[in-house]
């Protein structure tokens, strides 16, 4: 049990708890601010999983952006949001969250048996990758190569990827413009 | 050593969880927290099996992209709420019905 180890446990602890209190919390606002602990959690995972730039993208996009999104979103609609979750005090597991319960649990139940089927450290490509050395080490990050990657390789989706930004850009501004001068 | 297994385990409860989210909750903003959920359980596999992928990166390159493309759902679809919003004022999800009123 070394110290990457532990690390992993604890970030995945703080993930999932996190992810199971946004679940069950009936505070809107709480847990909305219990997905950012689960989206910090997920950060510290990608840094496990050696991709740091990765962590650091979720951290900048989801925290800094889609966070404040929804939080902007859910203060604009505050009101109504509010007698909803007031309404709503029942206990965990209703009638109607039962059957959600069930679905998840099944869901859960069929992909850790696959997980365990597949067997995925003994993969063909991921052992053919650790014979070659084509693993990622744990000392160097490879930023450099997913710059390169990204203007070489990657070229087609980065371009598609931008262009579909803008549009997402244009739509969202078209969607919340007022409605009486069109 | 953590194996991929141990992150395939991580990601597979966190689709479920979100999974629940989105079955479970009337509230539309939270019905985005659940896409999201699954949105970056499924970017913690790529992530994941990335590290196998030194040269070409296939992994977090499309993890990143996977980013890119729910910032962009993310902002349309709150668009999207705020309109539903101002037309029923409710962002119940059981109470929205009608394509027009």
């Amino acid at each position: 049990m070394n110290l990457a180890q532990i690390l992993f446990y604890i970030m995945a602890f703080v993930t999932l708890g996190s992810a199971l209190v946004v679940a069950i919390s009936k505070n809107l606002v709480r847990s909305i601010f219990m997905f950012f602990v689960t989206l910090f959690g997920l950060a510290g995972l990608y840094v496990l999983a050696v991709a740091d730039f990765v962590a650091v993208t979720q951290i900048v996009i989801y925290v800094g952006g889609i966070l404040v999104l929804i939080l902007f979103a859910f203060m604009l609609s505050g009101k109504q949001t509010l007698d909803a979750v007031a309404q709503q005090q029942n206990k965990f597991i209703s009638l109607g969250n039962l059957y959600a319960f069930i679905l998840a649990a099944l869901f859960l139940v069929v992909m850790v048996n696959v997980v365990f089927k597949a067997d995925v450290n003994a993969l063909p490509w991921v052992k053919t990758a650790k014979e070659t050395g084509n693993v990622i080490p744990v000392n160097q990050s490879g930023i450099n190569n997913i710059g390169i990657n990204l203007m070489t390789r990657y070229l087609l989706p980065f371009e598609a990827i931008s262009i579909l930004l803008m549009i997402a850009l244009v739509g969202a501004a078209h969607l919340s413009r007022k409605e009486g001068n069109a | 050593m953590i194996t991929l297994q141990d992150f395939m385990l991580v990601s597979a409860a966190l689709f479920c969880i979100g999974l629940f989210i989105i079955v479970a909750k009337r509230n539309a903003i939270q019905i985005l927290i659940g896409i999201e959920l699954m949105l970056n359980a499924a970017i913690l596999n790529l992530v994941a099996f990335g590290r196998y992928d030194r040269i070409n990166n296939g992994g977090q390159m499309f993890a990143l992209f996977a980013i890119v493309l729910a910032a962009a759902t993310t902002a349309v679809a709150l668009a999207i709420i705020l309109n539903v919003y101002r037309r029923y004022k409710t962002i119940d999800a059981d109470k929205i019905n009608q394509l027009k009123d």
